[in-house]
């Protein structure tokens, strides 16, 4: 089980880090696939299948593809290659390797302190995760079932047709407007 | 280490059966659609014709394996590859037999609704490879139509999941002993066929890859094994949502006993296998915004309306 939490894990950093270093939009997003993938399966090893199995369908199945339709919408192109290696050279590194260092000092702090814990294997069924959620986290259901709701309307408006604006001449004369159509 | 050595042989028997009745497939659509179109199929070649998926598959190895210069290579490779994966894969989790499968996970369907939106990539990312722009417009259409149809599949199923009470398809045939699910979920199945249909992105839902629109859509670059795979991906699909349909709504393999249930199983798959073909033989195929707004105005209130009264009439009684 551990062989499998820190293969997993090698795999979830390694994709990681080449996501952040790809210059092909598409290639990084795919990398970012894999990481999503090995997340999956650190979730499955540790007791958690249902979460496991949500993660691949709705993060790597849905929203990944979304992402990825909207970057081959925009058909970046050989202009988009030479800005990505502009912005990997070294000195690009400094202001977020710096904050990365702030982490990586608090993270050892933390870690020196906590005494090592026993691996419970206790696996969550699906059913305790509905039960769960609908009554000790009910209010966060409810809060984010109106956050999406704002989504899909924000979404309608922007996706509703202009008003078609007609020349000033076919406004009037709706019926023979095929006689003059051609003149314009 | 003989339950390692039956896991391993059920393994590779699941592999190898899917391998063959795939191609085969090949033969078994073309003989059925000619037997609708009032003509012989292929019958030349072999007795009634069966050679015919022999010189096929010749034909496509010895093809000139060409990549085009202006694609992204890798992600030309492998978006074919994405497909036959992801449909061999959820192979895994269809009970074929009483204790016959290749793995009793806890969370079955929900492992085949994760490997059948990873499926989308396929034409995502073979469109976007080819690096052509009506390859493109056939990738986008087919994602959308894709991810819009995937949304009601999951919930279509909804309903069995309520009923049985478990994600695991082992669990979904036996609470079938006394009634198949057809029975009180119609709907759902209606709804899944219809949804299974346009994942598979097969006839009438083929926008995608169809040969009069958008040249071939987002195969239009590929050839040799790759179209292959792509081919043998779709056969693969169309299988795999048959034996679904069989598992979760037809009693899996269940049936009376003077055949072994393995037969009752397959016998079932082939039935709903002739029934997409009869559908590719007889239906028109619909306009594309026609095809989204039947997803998303019809079928997704009637399978939430599903979802809501199958949930109400477990409460109440």
């Amino acid at each position: 089980m551990l062989t499998i939490f820190y293969l997993s894990a090698v795999v979830a950093v390694v994709s990681t880090m080449m996501v952040i270093t790809r210059k092909e939009a598409v290639h990084a997003l795919l990398y970012l696939i894999v990481s999503l993938l090995a997340i999956s399966i650190i979730f499955f090893a540790l007791g958690a299948p249902f979460i496991a199995a949500l993660e691949v369908i709705i993060y790597a199945g849905a929203i990944m593809v979304l992402f990825i339709f909207v970057v081959m919408m925009l058909n970046l192109g050989r202009e988009s290659i030479q800005q990505e290696r502009q912005l990997l050279k070294p000195r690009m590194w400094f202001g977020p390797v710096i904050l990365t260092l702030i982490l990586i000092v608090e993270f050892i702090i933390l870690f020196s302190k906590i005494r090592g814990q026993n691996y419970h294997a206790l696996s969550i069924s699906p059913k305790v995760v509905g039960v769960s959620l609908f009554s000790t986290y009910l209010l966060g259901v409810e809060l984010s079932a109106m956050l999406l709701m704002a989504g899909i309307v924000g979404a309608y408006y922007l996706g509703k047709g202009k008003k078609r604006i007609m020349h000033r001449y076919l406004a009037n004369t709706g019926s023979d407007s095929k006689a003059k159509g051609e003149t314009k | 280490m003989s339950e390692t050595l039956y896991y391993i042989i059920v393994v590779f028997g699941v592999v190898t059966l899917m391998m063959t009745i795939a191609p085969g497939l090949i033969w078994f659509e073309r003989r059925l659609l000619a037997l609708w179109q009032d003509r012989y199929g292929p019958n030349r070649v072999g007795p009634f014709g069966l050679m015919q998926v022999l010189a096929d598959m010749i034909k496509i190895f010895f093809k000139e394996d060409w990549i085009p210069p202006f694609a992204d290579k890798k992600v030309f490779v492998l978006a074919p590859a994405i497909v036959v994966v992801t449909a061999l894969m959820s192979f895994a989790i269809v009970p074929f037999a009483p204790g016959i499968s290749v793995s009793n996970l806890n969370i079955g369907l929900l492992f085949f609704l994760g490997m059948s939106s990873l499926g989308a990539y396929s034409v995502v990312l073979g469109g976007w490879a080819s690096n052509n722009k009506y390859s493109l417009l056939g990738s986008l259409r087919a994602a959308a139509q894709m991810l819009s149809y995937e949304v009601f599949m999951g919930l279509s199923l909804m309903g069995v999941v309520m009923l049985t009470g478990s994600f695991n398809m082992n669990d979904i045939v036996l609470a079938q002993k006394n009634r198949w699910f057809i029975i009180p979920q119609f709907i759902g199945f209606v709804i899944f066929m219809i949804a299974g249909l346009a994942e598979t992105h097969r006839l009438p839902f083929d926008i995608p890859e169809a040969e009069s629109e958008l040249i071939a859509g987002y195969h239009s670059e590929y050839s040799g094994m790759k179209f292959g795979m792509f081919f043998v991906g779709e056969y693969l699909g169309i299988t795999l949502i048959s034996s679904l349909i069989v598992t979760l709504f037809f009693g899996g393999w269940f049936g009376p006993s003077f055949l072994p249930p393995v037969v009752w199983f397959f016998l079932k798959t082939f039935i709903f296998v002739s029934l997409f073909i009869l559908l590719r033989a007889s239906l028109p195929r619909p306009r594309y915004d026609q095809l989204l707004s039947y997803g998303w105005k019809l079928l997704l209130p009637l399978s939430l309306l599903n979802l809501l009264i199958t949930g109400a009439i477990i409460l109440s009684g």
